[in-house]
């Protein structure tokens, strides 16, 4: 099969970017999408011209490196996807695809179709852990977790940070990401003693971020990849809530 | 040079502990005047980065991806094995031990191996503490599963993903350190060269991939957690970006490199597609548990895998080896895959695949089950292949997957050049020949968390944070200029073929010669064709753009060129090692049955390389091995 590509192109970050047209012909329907890049970037490098960057690593799924727009729809146009895993036989001959960085404030873009999101990282640093100090910990066994709660907990927890919600979410907002940590250590009884302490902390440092505000368009669950669910912001809507009036009773208390 | 292993001896289960005793210690005081660098943010480099942050060291780890939390280890699916025996079927610490020696056909330190065997329980206990999900029965205990090789359920998963889960979890009590700024974190940098004067490993020479800038880090002791080399095959399981550029650069400052021959095939793999392929994926062996595996007896049957009739079907690992039957080692499983194909009997594209099939298993559990056991991974396969495993077999083929072989470290997991540790897969030092599934996991989270804390005092120990040198040493500055200059000729070259395509030719090269099966003349055919090849990227190389931005093909380039010398190494080794052990077959050397025949009255040593130049005959040390508690017999899976 055959397609045309328009790719963002943008050599650095300060500099202006713009749409080139290609030309691919001899698709392989087997072919993901990365391959296609790939094949094209080879043809690129022998006529001497820059290769499109774009961020990859495990190619199946699960590292989060990969995603841009595609067709204006992160990840493109396959459910429950991502960009290294969706293979061409879900386009049509003779298409044309739009390819484009994730955009966002939070995302500024590095070159192509890499972008910088460091700041899903300092998100996390800010408080999306268990304070475990090796060798601390107790026998497995002697905290039963019910099954419903490993289950939720992992289901929050398959979330590979890829920035998708991000780049789908019409704010910009970050919320879909920090409520899966939220939720996924939230769920455990390991993650009780810092759950107040947790959700103030990321969802502060969300805030100081350039992530936009939640308004419930729901686009962010729509393009995830790992199907992480939107209640999952209501969850951390509720512990916020909680923290903040805990916290507040705390700081009453002392004075 | 002779080996110092310095593997305690006495009683097996006494040695770690009493080695812990002796070793010297780090006054809590004196730690954060201590600096350490981790080059690495997978498992074994989150791991240690995060422990050695909290007992007060100074870190600096740097990744070569935008974030830490995406380093190899995210990909790994099964699970985790640890001597818990919680199923209460007899498992222990010395069952591990003694599977993991055998396992790996004889060929690690018992003195390792029971250290990592006593330490897995441990393991389980701190990542549960960090919030891994981990399965869970009704009951709320943690679920078990078993694993290839094994005959009892010792491995923790969480759902398919269990890689993922435990390197968020150590991802995120580094997280922690970062934040507390215990931890400097240099995501998107790579580690070009490793710097050592006067003997010791000082520091390592950095190049930040988003502005191209090169620059030195100082510190008292260097720490590698960089993974395998499987991607010098080109086609492997491993994530694009994984290479062997650390440690070759550290074998080329006087490390010694350990069996690199000793590579692993996974029997579980999606077979190739097509030639624009750029990686293979690994479908987990843990669906050996469920799937049975097998080939229409009649070579080239048009039927759909469905239509064959049971008495027209060979369950070929079932019938050799009745007891073990599908859950056979992962070499052994390989092996049978790819003479059941070269006999002609394969299925697919190109017949280079078998059947995998849960027809049974939906069957016998029901597909809710199934569903909740291999789900995500029944997903993947039919996203990549457009098949659904509910509704017909899946088809595998072996691939390259994981490196046994790697830097040469003592006990204390430093190798011979004083200061420099190395963790995870890309040391050498427990799997022998052969890994069992769900032990690299094991094996990286007990070198980060549990051992090389400890160890690395006894080094630090010795040396004063006062002669760490400045990162502007002229030291430094010589291999900046270095590894300045090799960018550049890269770039220089300018010839006509791209940098994939040379790294495809060397991997069909090696996987034909060095893969599943070898022999001499393969080998020697390898060993010529090799500097060739080596010769040609150098004077044929296309690499577009400069080194003072961000440059993906400049950065697969030194990648690459690294592969065309490490390939030789890896090749010579497999000649000289003149026996079949575990993932290394020779051909001239098999039983009857065509199994791996070991010759342990010559080859009962560790093959560690020192690197003399490129295209120079490297020189072998042997460090032999014995064995006091697991007496070496052949391995036997009937
Ligand atoms: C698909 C797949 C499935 C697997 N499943 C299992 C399983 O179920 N159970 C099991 O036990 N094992 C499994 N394994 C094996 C296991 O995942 C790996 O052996 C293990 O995760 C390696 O961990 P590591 O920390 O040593 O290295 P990695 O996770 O590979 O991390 C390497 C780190 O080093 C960094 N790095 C590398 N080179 C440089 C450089 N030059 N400069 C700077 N940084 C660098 C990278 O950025 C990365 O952070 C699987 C492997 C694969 C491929
Ligand atoms: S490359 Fe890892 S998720 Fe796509």
């Amino acid at each position: 099969m055959k397609l045309t590509l328009k790719i963002w192109r943008q050599a650095g970050p300060r500099e202006k970017g713009a749409l080139a047209t290609y030309q691919v012909d001899d698709i392989n329907p087997d072919m993901s999408f990365l391959e296609l890049l790939d094949v094209l970037n080879e043809s690129l490098m022998l006529k001497g011209e820059r290769p499109v960057a774009f961020d990859h690593d495990c190619r199946e799924g699960i590292c989060g490196s990969c995603g841009f727009m595609i067709g204006g729809v992160a990840h493109g146009p396959l459910k429950l996807c991502t960009t290294c895993t969706l293979f061409m036989r879900h386009f049509k001959d003779g298409d044309t695809v739009t390819v484009e960085p994730f955009r966002a404030k939070g995302f500024p873009v590095l070159q192509d179709l890499v972008v910088d999101r460091g700041a899903l990282d300092r998100i996390v640093q800010a408080g999306g852990f268990i304070s475990a100090r090796t060798g601390s910990a107790p026998e497995a066994n002697a905290m039963l977790i019910p099954k419903q709660n490993a289950d939720r907990a992992m289901d929050a927890a398959a979330c590979i940070g890829c920035g998708a919600c991000v780049a789908a979410c019409p704010n910009g907002s970050a919320m879909l990401f920090t409520a899966a940590k939220v939720t996924h250590l939230g769920e455990l009884p390991q993650g009780q003693p810092e759950r107040n302490h947790r959700v103030l902390r990321m969802v502060s440092k969300m805030q100081q971020l350039d992530f936009g505000g939640c308004s419930n368009h729901g686009e962010c669950e729509a393009v995830c990849p790992k199907g992480i669910k939107i209640d999952f912001i209501a969850q951390l809507n509720r512990d916020f809530l909680k923290a903040s009036l805990t916290d507040e009773m705390e700081t009453l208390k002392r004075v | 040079m002779e080996l110092k292993s310095k593997a305690p001896s006495g009683p097996i289960e006494t040695r770690w502990d009493r080695h812990r005793f002796e070793m010297k210690l780090v006054n809590p005081a004196n730690k954060r005047r201590y600096k350490i660098i981790v080059v690495g943010s997978g498992l074994a480099g989150a791991s240690a980065a995060a422990s050695l942050a909290q007992m007060g060291y100074e870190v600096s780890c740097f990744c070569f991806q935008d974030s830490p939390r995406r380093a190899h280890s995210i990909a790994a699916q099964g699970g985790i094995n640890a001597a818990k025996n919680y199923q209460n079927d007899g498992d222990s610490v010395y069952r591990l031990f003694y599977d993991t020696v055998k396992g790996g056909d004889f060929r690690a330190r018992e003195s390792n191996v029971y250290r990592l065997a006593e330490i897995s329980a441990a393991i389980i206990d701190q990542c549960t503490a960090l919030g891994v999900p981990f399965a869970r029965e009704y009951s709320g205990y943690l679920a078990n599963r078993s694993f290839g090789g094994a005959q009892v359920s010792r491995t923790f998963y969480a759902r398919g993903q269990t890689g993922q889960q435990l390197l968020l979890g150590a991802y995120s009590a580094l997280a922690l350190q970062i934040g507390l700024g215990s931890v400097k974190m240099y995501p998107r940098s790579e580690m070009l060269d490793l710097v050592v004067h006067e003997g010791r490993a000082r520091g390592i020479v950095v190049r930040d991939l988003v502005t191209g800038a090169i620059s030195s880090h100082s510190a008292d002791a260097v720490v590698l957690g960089t993974g395998g080399y499987g991607n010098v095959f080109y086609l492997s399981t491993n994530a694009k970006g994984t290479n062997v550029t650390a440690i070759w650069r550290a074998h080329r400052r006087g490390a010694l490199m350990a069996n690199p021959c000793f590579t692993q095939i996974h029997p579980t793999c999606i077979p190739v597609a097509g030639d624009h392929q750029s990686k293979l994926t690994l479908m987990s062996e843990s669906l050996r548990n469920d799937g049975r595996i097998w080939v229409p007896k009649k070579a080239g049957d048009p039927r759909a895998p469905q239509d064959i009739p049971e008495d027209e079907r060979d369950y070929y690992l079932e019938r050799k080896y009745p007891s073990f039957g599908n859950l056979v080692p992962r070499d052994v499983a390989s092996r049978n895959a790819k003479a059941i194909c070269d006999a002609g009997l394969g299925v697919g594209p190109g017949g280079l695949g078998v059947y995998l099939d849960f027809a049974e298993a939906i069957k016998r559990l029901g597909q809710d089950v199934v569903e909740a056991r291999y789900g995500n991974l029944f997903e993947m396969y039919e996203h990549i292949t457009g098949e659904s495993p509910y509704k017909q077999p899946m088809r595998i083929y072996p691939a390259i997957h994981y490196t046994m072989g790697g830097l040469w470290v003592d006990y204390n997991l430093m190798s011979n050049v004083d200061g420099l540790h190395v963790i995870g897969e890309a040391n050498f030092s427990d799997h022998g020949a052969n890994r069992l599934g769900a032990s690299a996991l094991m094996q990286g989270l007990a070198d980060g968390y549990f051992i090389l804390p400890y160890t690395i005092g006894d080094y630090l120990a010795r040396v004063s944070p006062k002669d760490r040198l400045p990162a502007d040493h002229p030291a430094f500055k010589v291999v900046e200029q270095e590894a300045s200059g090799r960018l550049k000729k890269l770039l220089d070259v300018n010839g006509s073929r791209t940098v994939d395509s040379f790294h495809r030719e060397l991997g069909k090269l090696v996987w034909e010669h060095c893969g599943m099966g070898r022999n001499e003349a393969g080998l020697k055919k390898a060993l010529q064709r090799i500097p060739e090849l080596r010769d040609e990227f150098w004077k044929n190389l296309k690499v577009t753009g400069d080194g003072a931005n961000f440059n993906q093909s400049l950065e697969k380039a030194g990648r690459v060129a690294d592969f065309m010398e490490f390939a030789e190494l890896m090749v010579r080794d497999a000649l000289v090692r003149d026996e079949s052990c575990g993932g290394h077959f020779r051909e001239e050397h098999q039983t009857p049955e065509g199994e791996a025949l070991r010759r342990d009255d010559q080859f009962s040593h560790v093959s560690a390389w020192e690197f003399t130049g490129v295209g120079q005959e490297p020189r072998l040390h042997k460090e032999a091995l014995e064995f006091e508690y697991v007496h070496p017999s052949q391995r036997s899976y009937k």
